[in-house]
């Protein structure tokens, strides 16, 4: 870790971070391969890759055709044959062409074999939107990969974590789905890298709190901290938790949380019906019932395809939205 | 490279002919060895198609894909690959796993209905079947470009159907062996239907070898009921592949004689006409007609094959008719290398469930 002269840690972006996940992983381990389109002497259209094929050579991080079926197919053959494949789809709505490969043999190979064949597969998916990007470059699709079993599905929000999960994720023996921001792709963070972050599977609170809780993932993580602070400032103490690891799922975490509380509001851009919100929200109130003062709600988009880039404000949960959704929680004082 | 030597023959490559007449120059013609074994597993692998359609009729197989009449191909893929190369079969290939040395019962799991694959893909080298089509042409590049990568002298035979060839991964798997080179040898048996739908209506191209010729493929159409045939082309195909002239595209044109599966009505798509016309170019008479006249198969040869086929499918019989009641624990055992949280919660639900059933 770069130390700047008055001896802190330096800044560094999420990008920067996940480039440093891959660079340290890939060093540590031969058989580590990053490919995906434009990933090659480009460096990512987000430059997630950049500088990896100079380092490491063009049998280890290069550009395939542009074919994302062809891209995930291809992995499970290597991770087949000893490799561990990490492939960029490169940009959320991209990734659908592959989802034949990814649900029907990614997420189902040790399944299919008995545990002897392992897909130790790492799917980056730049996801989300609040970027202005154009129709398809926006999508949140993680409903589609977490309702498959047999996949891991992370979506971290913050720049330790985007260093630590993508780590996670390729050293995991089985199938992860990356989930990054690209809206926070280029936030920065002081960090030190080497200091572990709880790992695949863990919620984090990241904020502490006594009235309600927040849940959040994602790029709903900044946005929950930001509505805590406003929350703060009127008197109302809110708890943020990041769920991190949407599957495998930390109830004990999160529940542990909204039991602190009594209330909660889960946050989440992604359409909202039969959504990962909804599932939260169904397993908080399943297991928190008796401690629940209100009914737990949800924030979310609005179930419409993603909006243009002059609309999607209207669309994405905002910090009104979520005080709004806090204040309808039942509260005595009201 | 020029087009001109991508493009396959005009007429399928054949050496022998129905009549069991060779129709190339003799020393076209595999070794009588090689002819021998072959027609060896020809026999074994007629015997298995037949015991696994009766063994559907007593249900003790949910289903089978029959590759009668195509044994040929089934066989020539298998015999063509060294121990270290890979095999990438469809759900109709049956045969050719166990050509490769892989017992019938555990090739059968999936279509009895056990569990979804049977043997060990890695310790075989043999990919798991399963049915989406096509998807297993590019697991095939990845797992042949792995072994390049790791200077490994490994050829992938990967196989599908015509119908198959339609399908997108088809395409993206052909190009990307191209480009990176991948030592597999694409084997389409091309027997004339998927399901109900004739070849007509999947492409109009000349033929199917062709579609090697937009992504720099070599194409290659072999007579697939002529078992010599498909041992030397497919055998020059594995050769190129390995001595690192990149992937190789092979049409065998061949029929399938029964329907798509047990639960499938050929008779509302095709008539008994067409059947009969393929009927006299059945793969094991003509191997059979050749090799007697040169006077390699005698009675004592052909009795012998028998018997060993007659082994094989009394062991199918033992095996399948054996009721195995697979353990509801594994439901939960295999879907991550550790169970999550909720998986542990969902296999105690189901426990205990399962135990109070026994209880009652
Ligand atoms: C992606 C996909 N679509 C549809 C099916 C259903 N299906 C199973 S076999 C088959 C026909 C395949 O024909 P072909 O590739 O010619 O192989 P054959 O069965 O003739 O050996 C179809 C449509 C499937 N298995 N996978």
């Amino acid at each position: 870790m770069a130390e700047n002269p008055a001896g802190q840690h330096e800044k560094i972006t999420m990008a920067q971070a996940l480039n440093r996940a891959l660079r340290d992983a890939m060093t540590e381990d031969d058989s580590v391969l990053m490919f995906g389109e434009d990933v090659g002497p480009l460096g990512g259209v987000f430059r997630i890759t950049d500088g990896l094929t100079a380092e490491f050579g063009e049998n280890r991080c290069f550009d395939t055709p542009l074919a994302e079926s062809g891209i995930v197919g291809m992995a499970v053959g290597l991770a087949m044959n000893g490799m561990r494949p990490v492939v960029e789809m490169q940009f959320d709505a991209f990734a659908y062409p592959a989802f034949e490969q990814v649900v029907s043999h990614v997420a189902k190979l040790r399944n299919r074999t008995k545990g002897k064949l392992a897909m130790p597969i790492t799917i980056r998916i730049p996801y989300a939107g609040g970027i202005g990007g154009v129709e398809h470059h926006c999508d949140s699709s993680e409903a589609y990969y977490v309702h498959t079993p047999g996949l891991t599905v992370l979506a971290p929000a913050t720049v330790a974590d985007g260093y630590a999960m993508l780590r996670a994720a390729i050293a995991s023996p089985d199938p992860v789905v990356v989930l990054e921001p690209k809206k926070l792709y280029f936030s920065k963070d002081e960090v030190d890298l080497e200091v572990p972050q709880p790992g695949i599977g863990r919620a984090v609170v990241r904020r502490e709190g006594t009235d309600a809780t927040l849940i959040a993932y994602g790029t709903s993580v900044p946005l929950a901290l930001e509505a805590a602070d406003v929350a703060a400032a009127e008197g109302r103490s809110l708890q943020v938790v990041d769920v991190r690891s949407l599957v495998p799922f930390d109830d004990e975490t999160v529940c542990a949380a909204v039991r602190s509380t009594g209330r909660a509001v889960v946050v989440a851009e992604s359409a909202g019906f039969a959504s990962v919100a909804s599932e939260i929200t169904a397993r908080v109130t399943e297991r928190c019932f008796h401690h629940l003062a209100a009914p737990v709600r949800r924030v979310t988009g609005f179930d419409i395809p993603y909006p243009p880039p002059k609309l999607e404000r209207y669309h994405l949960p905002s910090v009104d939205r979520i005080l709004d959704a806090v204040d309808s929680l039942q509260w005595d004082d009201a | 490279m020029s087009h001109a030597d991508l493009l396959p023959a005009d007429v399928p490559v054949q050496l022998i002919d129905p009549d069991g007449r060779v129709t190339a120059s003799a020393d076209a013609l595999p070794s009588p060895e090689a002819l021998l074994r072959a027609h060896e597993a020809l026999v074994i692998g007629r015997r298995i198609n037949d015991q696994a359609y009766a063994l559907v009729r007593q249900g003790r197989l949910a289903v089978y894909p029959s590759s009668h009449g195509q044994e040929a191909c089934e066989v020539a893929a298998t015999l063509v690959l060294e121990q270290q190369d890979w095999l990438f079969p469809t759900y109709r290939d049956t045969v050719s796993i166990v050509s490769r040395g892989v017992d019938p019962v555990e090739v059968l799991v999936l279509l009895k209905g056990d569990w979804h694959s049977g043997y060990d893909p890695v310790a075989t080298k043999v990919a798991p079947q399963a049915t989406p089509l096509a998807t297993q042409l590019l697991h095939a590049v990845g797992v042949a470009h792995a072994a390049t990568l790791r200077g490994e002298d490994t050829v992938v035979m990967a196989m599908c159907g015509d119908g198959a060839t339609s399908e997108g991964d088809f395409h993206e798997a052909l190009n990307f062996a191209a480009v990176f080179k991948a030592p597999v040898v694409f084997f389409v048996q091309n027997n004339e239907f998927a399901i109900s739908v004739p070849l007509a209506r999947q492409s109009v191209a000349p033929s199917l070898a062709h579609k090697g010729v937009g992504y720099g493929v070599r194409g290659q159409r072999v007579d697939g009921n002529d078992v010599a045939a498909l041992l030397s082309v497919l055998g020059a195909a594995v050769e190129a592949a390995r001595s690192g002239e990149g992937p190789q595209l092979v049409e065998a044109h061949t029929y399938r004689m029964q329907a798509h599966t047990n639960a499938d009505d050929a008779t509302r798509y095709r008539t008994d006409d067409d059947v009969e016309a393929w009927r006299s170019r059945d793969p094991l008479l003509r191997s059979a007609a050749y090799l007697t006249a040169q006077g390699l198969l005698t009675d004592d040869r052909v009795a012998e094959m028998d018997e060993k086929a007659e082994q094989v499918a009394a062991a199918m019989r033992a095996g399948l008719m054996a009721d195995v009641q697979p353990d509801p624990q594994e439901l939960f055992q295999h879907v991550y290398a550790e169970p999550t949280p909720q998986l542990r919660e969902q296999a105690a639900f189901l426990a205990e469930e399962l135990s109070r059933e026994d209880a009652v």
